[in-house]
């Protein structure tokens, strides 16, 4: 969230508003636990807010239940289902996209608060017969598996390499001042976020040292 | 067709394309996103609602009542589902606890209701404002203190006994006697398990993330009460599955009946933190080894006795099954028990049986290699056996266990090791090679599939099969390819879908081999109609999009010129794996460092050495393997379901708090493939590699920790609070 973002209050509200249901979503498999209480219909009525996303080049103009997180935007209502769900809870990076040219978890995020912001998705990267660099090198280096976590794993990869490009500093560094080197236990570090249970990380990081290699 | 001689000369064994390391076929879907999961099928599915699982509050006993007014009167909501109002349902062949819980709960967030809403934020929303009153009774959640009330399973073989294992033990002037314990461990598989259903009149279609397609459809069917017809289901990707998605699960049945009761499509995903107390999980096991050997290494006695729990009418973990097989030895006796537990139903996870089997054995075979004084590599290759060591009358197909070790040796660089262990230091690193050896039973099942050649010479190929990251899209187009003779870009794959032929489905580790063998019994029919229809004798020759037969050579796809060529057909068993034992075997080499000061433990490198048949396609079998040694280091190293002993659930029920391997925690992975085929499986001549790739995984680590330490831990897993008491004195380096 920039600046301006925490100055609009009316986008404050909506935050406040859907960090409540989304915990409130989280524990409902405690259900039956006395915090329920009865419906009061002044706050059950969804909230709606009218944003515009600027998806993969194309503005998207949406009305949308201010609960609704920028990876269900993406996925149920735009049905770029690209994206995967695979926590809902920024746990495992499935739902990695590019927004304002930063990687972020699309499920830890609500649509809302990306009116006016530029995303990027997996099918913003490439099409088939069409492929991005990193999309072809995951393909060469058999990077995937069941597919699942790939299209956060790409999306990942193609904002990491531009952070090391920007010399953002990371937790592998010896020196976080320095410019960080182009290693494999960087890349390993940085990609850590996206969780592959099928297991290709050595292929993952293969792929993405190529596409690293090839444009320095 | 039936397979019930070994396999000869065919035209697989022209390997033009299948054996080649071709990229998947389905890459570009994959990669792309276009792929489409259980939950995604928007083109097909207009307006669909959203379903929202509600889990049991309690680990045991039932539900009084369920104040369902308020969450009706939230916005959006178009049904509730619960056992109150879904009608009679019955519960899957597959299935241990039914699917959804009320008036009894039989598991800690066993699904009790469903809530349909216009939109997934009303649906989560109004399922927090059902309001439960439940009747808990005290259910049992300990193996380690229900282990003296279990009982002989009523299944499989609880107990074995070859020779006199009990005097001979007695008699070894080495013995080992060590006990072992493994964790309730999680699929946890990124795609969450999830179904999108609707009702065509009185059929059900539903797209449903699933291994198994027939057993699904058959279980829906039976459920429900419906008959098998009226269920059409779908699978074409499925995001993996591990064995947490052979069978049917809550999502499939609660979108079924919430499209019922919403008369609309409706779609359910299992929220994460659900799937690890709602669906299957690896059970937990306490095993008891006790070897017996002669001073020079040769095992004369050993026994493998293993404890698990499930639920009531569930089964055991059957970790005891490789020790029947592995090693050689006259006397020898294994033994399982089944405990009864109240947490969620305990089933297979990839290799279930051997790979905690292997965790237990694999340790104890480097115990005792240490006890003798012997390298682990040498023992292993000095107890090897080539028959079954219960029937020796009944040899292996192929059994290369001893190359594996050797090769592995080799390539590795074993001879560099410390025979002390705790006797190598790389500055604040303690370093440690750790050795085990891989097995897992190689299963044959029957599997179908249909063939069709095109007008345009195209061949699709049609079977039940799933893909679940195994390769199988790709494996079947290069078999299709093979047999009939034209390039890979000619065949088109069509799979996951109940309107195919029946496959043998993915577990096991029997699909690759299986399903292909039903795609080669497939083309075996269509080449004879092709060959009929051109006028060629049976035995033509198909290669580079042409039929051959003595001087005539005609294009393939002349014989679909006046409309297309269809063959179906099956691939059937006769007792080939009765008279022999068929089995895959490896050698896992690992070399970890464990910091010196807080035990920490990081894998540097790790080597698989597998025989396993013909490898079919050498790229996607070796990302089999190196998936599979990945969740090996999770098995070692950090996945653990944590019991609450009281109420009765496992703690950690998310990816944060169930701790599989990152980027961070995996180096580059080496697998060697031995060239090897085996005619005793099936023409394909290949044998399973998925489940063979974990099997002894974590034993390697744990062996190399305590070769790095000196510490030996038979817990696992191997967490640093279980080493650091135990290291060697941060002083000694000063000392010395
Ligand atoms: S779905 Fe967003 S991090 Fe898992
Ligand atoms: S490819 Fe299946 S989780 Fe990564």
């Amino acid at each position: 969230m920039n600046e301006s973002d925490a100055m609009n209050p009316a986008r404050r509200e909506a935050l406040a508003l859907g960090r409540d249901m989304l915990v409130g979503g989280a524990a409902a498999c405690w259900a039956g636990s006395p915090s329920a209480r009865a419906a009061s219909p002044r706050r059950d009525a969804p909230v709606m807010r009218k944003l515009t996303l600027r998806v993969n080049g194309a503005a998207q103009a949406l009305e949308l239940d201010t609960r609704t997180t920028l990876l269900d935007a993406l996925r149920e209502h735009l049905h770029l289902t690209g994206t995967k769900k695979g926590c809902d809870h920024g746990q495992c990076g499935a739902c990695t996209v590019i927004a304002g040219g930063r990687r972020i978890n699309a499920c830890l995020s609500l649509a809302v608060m990306h009116d006016g912001d530029e995303v990027t998705t997996i099918e913003g990267l490439g099409k088939p017969g069409h492929l991005h660099p990193m999309q072809a090198a995951f393909v060469r280096h058999d990077a995937y598996q069941c597919g699942y976590c790939t299209p956060g794993q790409i999306c990942s990869s193609v904002a990491m390499l531009e952070e090391l490009r920007h010399g953002i500093p990371s937790h592998a560094a010896a020196d976080v001042a320095a410019a960080p080197a182009w290693t494999p236990d960087e890349l390993r570090e940085r990609m850590s976020g996206n969780i592959c249970r099928c297991g290709a990380y050595s292929n993952i990081i293969e792929a993405i040292t190529e596409v690293a290699g090839a444009q320095p | 067709m039936k397979f019930d001689t070994p396999a000869t000369k065919n035209p697989i064994d022209r390997l033009a394309v299948v054996g080649h390391p071709v990229d998947r076929i389905d890459g570009p879907l994959k990669t792309t996103g276009t792929a489409r999961y259980a939950y995604e099928h928007h083109d097909a599915v207009a307006r669909p609602a959203y379903g929202y699982v509600l889990g049991a509050g309690i680990a045991k006993g039932s539900i009084h009542s369920m104040d369902l007014a308020a969450a009706k009167a939230a916005p959006g909501v178009l049904a509730i589902v619960t056992a109150d109002n879904a009608g009679p349902l019955g519960k899957g062949d597959k299935n241990t606890a039914t699917l959804l819980g009320g008036p009894t709960i039989e598991h800690y967030h066993q699904a009790i209701a469903l809530v349909v809403a216009e939109t997934f934020e009303q649906a989560r929303w109004a399922a927090r404002r059902i309001r439960v009153d439940y009747g808990p009774v005290d259910g049992t959640f300990d193996l380690a203190r229900a282990k003296e009330s279990a009982s002989k399973p009523a299944s499989g073989k609880p107990d074995t006994a070859v020779g006199d294992f009990g005097n001979a033990f007695a008699a070894a002037p080495v013995q080992l006697d060590a006990t072992y314990t493994t964790p309730d461990q999680s699929h946890a598989m990124m795609e969450p398990h999830a179904s999108t259903a609707l009702w065509d009149g009185d059929t059900l279609v539903i797209w449903t993330s699933n291994q198994m397609v027939a057993w699904g459809v058959a279980d829906v069917a039976k459920t429900l009460g419906i008959p098998k017809e009226k269920v059409h289901l779908m699978s074409p990707f499925i995001g993996g599955g591990f064995g947490g998605k052979l069978f049917v699960r809550a999502d499939a049945v609660l979108a079924a009946l919430g499209a019922r009761a919403a008369k609309r499509p409706v779609k359910v995903a299992l929220p994460r933190p659900l799937m690890f107390n709602n669906t299957t999980h690896r059970p937990a096991t306490i095993q008891r080894i006790r070897i017996g050997a002669t001073r020079e290494g040769r095992i004369t006695a050993i026994a493998h006795e293993s404890w698990s729990g499930d639920l009531p009418g569930g089964k055991p973990e059957t970790a005891v099954d490789q020790t029947r097989l592995l090693y050689a030895g006259a006397n020898r006796m294994t033994a399982m028990r089944l405990a009864v537990l109240d947490l969620a139903e305990a089933n297979a996870m990839r290799a279930p049986g051997e790979a905690p089997g292997m965790m237990a054995l694999e340790i104890a075979i480097d115990e005792m290699a240490e006890k003798l004084g012997i390298d682990p590599v040498q023992f292993r290759i000095a107890n090897d056996t080539q028959v079954d060591p219960e029937h020796p009358e009944r040899p292996f197909s192929k059994r290369r266990l001893v190359d594996c070790l050797a090769i592995g040796a080799e390539k590795f660089g074993w001879k560099a090791r410390n025979p002390h262990p705790a006797g190598t230091r790389d500055g604040r690193w303690l370093v440690g090679f750790g050795v085990a050896a891989a097995f897992r039973n190689n299963l044959v099942t029957r599997s179908g599939a249909r063939v069709r050649l095109g007008k345009d010479g195209v061949v699709t190929v049609e079977t039940d099969m799933t893909d679940i990251g195994t390769g199988s899209y790709t494996i079947i187009a290069q078999t299709a390819a093979e047999m009939m003779g034209v390039p890979l870009h000619r065949v088109v794959v069509r799979l996951g879908d109940s309107d195919y032929p029946v496959s043998s489905g993915s577990g096991g580790q029997w699909g690759g081999n299986s399903s292909t063998a039903g795609v080669y019994a497939a083309c075996t029919k269509l080449r004879e109609a092709v060959a009929t229809k051109l006028g060629l004798p049976p035995d033509a020759d198909f290669a580079d999009g042409r039929v051959r037969a003595g001087s005539r050579d005609v294009a393939v796809a002349d014989a679909a010129r006046n409309g297309e060529l269809v063959a179906e057909d099956h691939m059937e068993y006769g007792d080939l794996d009765k008279r022999y034992q068929q089995s895959t075997f490896g050698a896992h080499f690992v070399e970890v460092r464990v910091d010196a000061a807080t035990g920490e433990t990081r894998v540097k490198r790790m080597l698989a050495v597998c025989a396993a048949g013909r490898i079919l396609n050498p790229k996607t079998a070796r990302s089999q393997v190196i998936g599979a040694m990945t969740m090996g280091v999770g098995a070692a190293l950090s996945e653990h379901l944590v019991v609450d002993r009281y109420a009765g659930f496992f703690v950690n029920h998310d990816l944060a708090g169930y701790e599989v391997p990152v980027h961070a925690d995996i180096p580059h992975l080496d697998v060697v493939f031995l060239d090897e085929t085996d005619p005793m499986s099936s023409p394909m001549k290949a044998k399973g590699v998925a489940e063979l790739g974990i099997c002894g995984v974590a034993a390697a680590i744990a062996n190399a920790i305590h070769h790095a330490t000196g510490v030996r831990v038979r817990d696992y897993p191997v967490t640093l609070d279980k080493l650091i008491d135990r290291l060697p004195l941060l002083a000694r380096e000063e000392e010395s």
